[in-house]
């Protein structure tokens, strides 16, 4: 598991890095792509399986991302239709969100900015 | 733009740049990533008898709480060049994206600087992830009701 941790997410970078350093993409467009294909290898069923294979090392990517958004959504549709849907969307992912704000903003309050 | 950024930017886009050690680093540092989040999510499982499940959303805290402090005591950006993609595409390069929007924007103000200004990078990762999600549902509902 931890070797295919690595293997994993470090196959991810690789493929992430090629294609910022051939294309005039930035890293801005590299991540919101990373999150729409997890949420696409999501609906396609292949996002589990990955992370069930690497463990960790799908987790701990930003494709991670869109992944929990779609099966969060799809756990509230199944709980309560349409409703459930909108309200259920960021459930899991409120995890990253939330705490990257809550400590940036106490992190920034604390600390200076460099020049 | 001083003299020595506008060299550094010259550097990073001509032709010459290392593209197989970027990626080669960005294999390495993101491995690496994975790697340590697997060790601490076996940890977290054995030693407080957490759920896979449960360790994960702990190990993306970590990584963000990691990511966030670095990038505020500013030692992170040096890494995040080095790595590239390698620190950008795990869960850190969010939470990097984020702190280091939020503590560039401070001197602005709390509303028209920190507050303006915070998803200014992440937002449209947050953006694209609800919109593409929301609508693959829809089409998963439509087609298997």
């Amino acid at each position: 598991m931890y070797l295919r941790a690595f293997l994993f997410a470090g196959l991810v970078c690789f493929i992430c890095q090629i294609i910022l350093d051939n294309t005039k993409l930035t890293p801005g467009h590299i991540t919101s792509g990373a999150t729409v294909v997890g949420a696409l290898l999501s609906f396609l069923g292949i996002y589990d399986k990955i992370v069930a294979w690497a463990g960790a090392g799908a987790t701990a990517l930003i494709s991670n991302f869109g992944h929990m958004l779609y099966s969060a959504g799809m756990a509230g549709y199944e709980e309560s239709g349409i409703l459930g849907l909108f309200s259920n969307l960021l459930c899991s992912s409120g995890i990253a969100i939330i705490s990257a704000v809550v400590f940036s903003f106490v992190f920034t309050l604390i600390f200076k900015a460099r020049d | 733009m001083n003299k020595d950024e506008y060299q550094k930017l010259v550097k990073s886009l001509s032709p010459k740049e290392p593209k197989l050690k970027n990626a080669l680093v960005a294999f390495g540092v993101g491995g690496l990533v994975g790697f340590i989040g697997e060790v601490i999510v076996r940890i977290l499982m054995e030693s407080f008898g957490l759920s896979r499940v449960d360790s994960c959303a702990w190990l993306a805290f970590i990584l963000i709480l990691f990511a966030s402090f670095m990038t505020a005591i500013g030692k992170f950006d040096n890494l995040v060049m080095k790595a590239k993609c390698g620190l950008i595409i795990p869960t850190t390069g969010f939470a990097h994206s984020i702190q280091s929007a939020a503590i560039d924007y401070k001197k602005d103000g709390l509303v028209t600087g920190i507050g303006a200004n915070i998803f200014k990078l992440a937002g449209s990762v947050i953006l694209y992830g609800i919109v593409s999600a929301f609508f693959l549902c829809l089409i998963k509902v439509a087609i298997y009701g």
